[in-house]
């Protein structure tokens, strides 16, 4: 029973909770940054920063609308561009979220409990961000529920024998469950904000949210079960977010594009990029905030390391994409390697290698893995090479595709640029708010991380 | 800080017979708080629950409450997600709007995997979470327990067991003193 799930004691690694900390002291802690630390000077000028990229987004959005996405870079043949990089690469994001708070509550990784639920708001946003692509680049946005099977005047039904259609349903969903996963683990702590508010309407807003939440036995009972069920169903849903947006490209001809490597190619990619995000968030929210106790050299330590194996994935895909690219004696797979190497976006070829594949190697050294300077540069640098990823592999493989008379070059314009940071505004917007209502840190599975919350049954009292 | 005029009791609820809700005790740790669950329980006492900042192993047991029905909410959602998803797909692409793609079959059901997995889990993971919901009878934002000022410090490191008095062996004299027995911080009645 509980000694399964007691605090590592190997003393060699650094604890996930710093010591001398009490269920008060964790309580405080992290409840006090939403309930009583003053608006800073440094949130309100960074806030109207990102606020303004926001709205850099929607002025690109509002021009769109009116004049198409001709205002875009996207061509014949390059028809997906930005839209679709900058979509694969905010729902890859997405996935280190899921991943934290499922694969590894499944795993039993107790390290997983403080970074979890700013993770998870991480992936809420990311996806967010992701879903306004495909929805803008339909040119019709305002038809977008055409995607949708409903019964219509038209009588049509979608065809649902295409990947396209098959992602409508997978983002859609991955974006419900993420956000049902979010807010179950909200609800015991919004309880807490409930009782600690001093503010009758901070404690009507909390005790709304937290729907009467009073900490029963029976209740935890059950929330316990729905937890672990919501887990193991969000497991396979988050490896196959990826597979699917890859099946995009994986059902089409184009070469680079239809191969069988790629499902697990993305699902590595996303985790790496995701992981890569949670690493360039965690590192200044822990120091401006001062949560060194409990995210600890521990936690990015160890969020370094799923981002070195996954990297390594990563490039296992890109060796066998080149390996394939020869062996198969295909010569348009084999022009594409070549093209990739030599050809007009050789420099975007040569930067994905260096971001993706060899700078991280770094991170086998145990110096880099607990500087926090060097990681947040390392998970920067990933983050650039997962997109330039996205380029490529889009970009690349559209521009020169099997006939030499409608190959083409691709140049994002000004609103191209506009939409992809407008969305980077959108995604920090977010976060920059959720730090400030929303306990950051899952304040009652920390509480489990304590030796006395873990009670033995008494055999005297059995009698 | 304990300001409880949020919990206060809705003016218009029915005024029950018997205005107490029961006897509340008040421990300082999980370990405590899950003796005192297992000798309440072992004393004939079953209309019992015990209150904690976080989930605490077999507790939920000590008061006799071992099965919930949450997994099987969940099982009854995926399946329902999963069989129409494919039921769905069938009856569009071979009953109602046969299309012919590629010289493909209409029923060709690889292609329908996708969906029926993705509905699967959107009706499996919203069971589960709308079942937990429901099934602890939430929301519930007035609730006895909330008159006890105390109560508060539920959600942060204090643990309470209370005895309805509801239960037929609750009296309101001995079952005080049988409380005061298990060495609680403080008792209290929980007025309803």
């Amino acid at each position: 029973m509980a000694t399964n799930t007691q605090v590592p004691v190997d003393d060699r690694r650094v604890p996930v909770i710093a010591p001398g900390h009490t269920f008060s002291t964790i309580t405080e802690k992290i409840s006090n940054i939403v309930l009583t630390r003053p608006i800073s000077l440094g949130w309100i000028l960074g806030f109207l920063i990102v606020f303004g990229m926001m709205n850099m987004l929607m002025l690109a959005l509002g021009y769109l609308f009116i004049k198409g996405t001709g205002i875009w870079g996207i061509n014949i043949p390059i028809g997906w561009g930005f839209a679709i990089v900058n979509f694969v690469w905010w729902i890859g994001i997405g996935h280190a979220g899921t991943l934290i708070s499922a694969i590894l509550a499944l795993l039993r990784q107790t390290w997983r409990n403080s970074i979890n639920r700013f993770a998870e708001a991480m992936t809420l946003f990311a996806v967010a961000c992701a879903g306004i692509f495909p929805l803008a680049h339909t040119g019709r946005p305002w038809l977008a529920y055409w995607l949708f099977p409903y019964p219509n005047t038209m009588r049509y039904w979608p065809n649902f024998r295409s990947p396209l259609v098959w992602d409508v349903f997978a983002v859609s969903t991955y974006l419900t469950i993420s956000l049902v996963f979010w807010f179950v683990g909200l609800i015991p702590d919004l309880a807490t904000l409930r009782d600690r508010a001093e503010k009758p309407w901070l404690q009507r807003t909390y005790g709304l949210l937290a729907m009467g939440w009073r900490g029963s036995a029976k209740h935890w009972h059950r929330y316990e079960t729905a937890y672990l069920l919501l887990a193991g169903l969000a497991t396979p849903l988050v490896l196959s977010v990826h597979t699917v947006v890859s099946f995009d490209f994986a059902v089409g001809i184009v070469p680079g594009w239809h191969t069988t490597i790629f499902p697990p190619y993305f699902v590595a990619g996303a985790i790496y990029s995701g992981f890569a995000m949670v690493l360039c968030l965690a590192i200044p929210i822990r120091a401006i905030y001062k949560l060194e106790d409990f995210i600890t050299m521990r936690h990015l330590e160890n969020s370094a390391k799923v981002m070195l194996a996954t990297g390594l994935i990563v490039a296992y895909g890109y060796g066998m994409e080149a390996f394939m690219g020869w062996y198969s004696g295909n010569q348009f797979d084999s022009f594409l390697l070549w093209n990739r190497l030599h050809g007009p976006y050789r420099f975007f070829y040569a930067a994905l290698l260096a971001s993706n594949i060899f700078i991280p190697q770094v991170l086998w050294l145990k110096k880099f893995r607990v500087s926090t300077g060097w990681l947040w540069i390392i998970s920067f640098v990933v983050l650039c090479g997962m997109w330039l990823e996205r380029f490529i592999i889009i970009v690349v493989s559209l521009s020169r595709d099997f006939l030499t008379s409608s190959w083409g070059q691709y140049y994002p314009t000004k609103w191209d640029w506009m939409t992809f940071f407008g969305t980077i505004g959108l995604f920090l917007t977010g976060m920059w708010l959720f730090v400030r209502v929303l306990p950051m840190i899952s304040i009652f599975e920390l509480r489990t991380l304590l030796p006395e919350s873990h009670a033995h049954e008494a055999t005297e009292v059995k009698q | 800080m304990s300001d409880l005029s949020v919990h206060s009791p809705m003016a218009n609820a029915p005024i029950p017979e018997n205005p107490i809700y029961g006897l509340m005790a008040e421990f300082d740790s999980a370990q405590e708080l899950l003796d005192a669950a297992h000798k309440t329980h072992e004393a004939g006492y079953h209309k019992l629950d015990a209150y904690s900042p976080f989930p605490i192993e077999g507790l939920a047991e000590a008061i006799g409450f071992h099965k919930n029905r949450v997994a099987l909410v969940v099982l009854i959602g995926a399946l329902v997600g999963g069989i129409s998803a494919f039921a769905f797909q069938y009856w569009v692409a071979v009953i109602t709007y046969p299309t012919n793609i590629g010289g493909r079959p209409y029923f060709s059901w690889p292609s329908f995997i996708i969906v029926t997995f993705e509905l699967t889990i959107l009706f499996g993971g919203i069971s589960s979470a709308v079942g937990m919901i429901a099934l602890n009878g939430l929301p519930m934002p007035y609730h006895p327990v909330f008159n006890v000022a105390e109560f508060a410090k539920a959600s942060e490191n204090k643990f309470f067991l209370v005895v309805e008095s509801a239960d037929p062996k609750y009296d309101p004299a001995a079952t005080r003193s049988f409380l005061n027995g298990l060495a609680p911080r403080m008792i209290a009645e929980v007025p309803s």
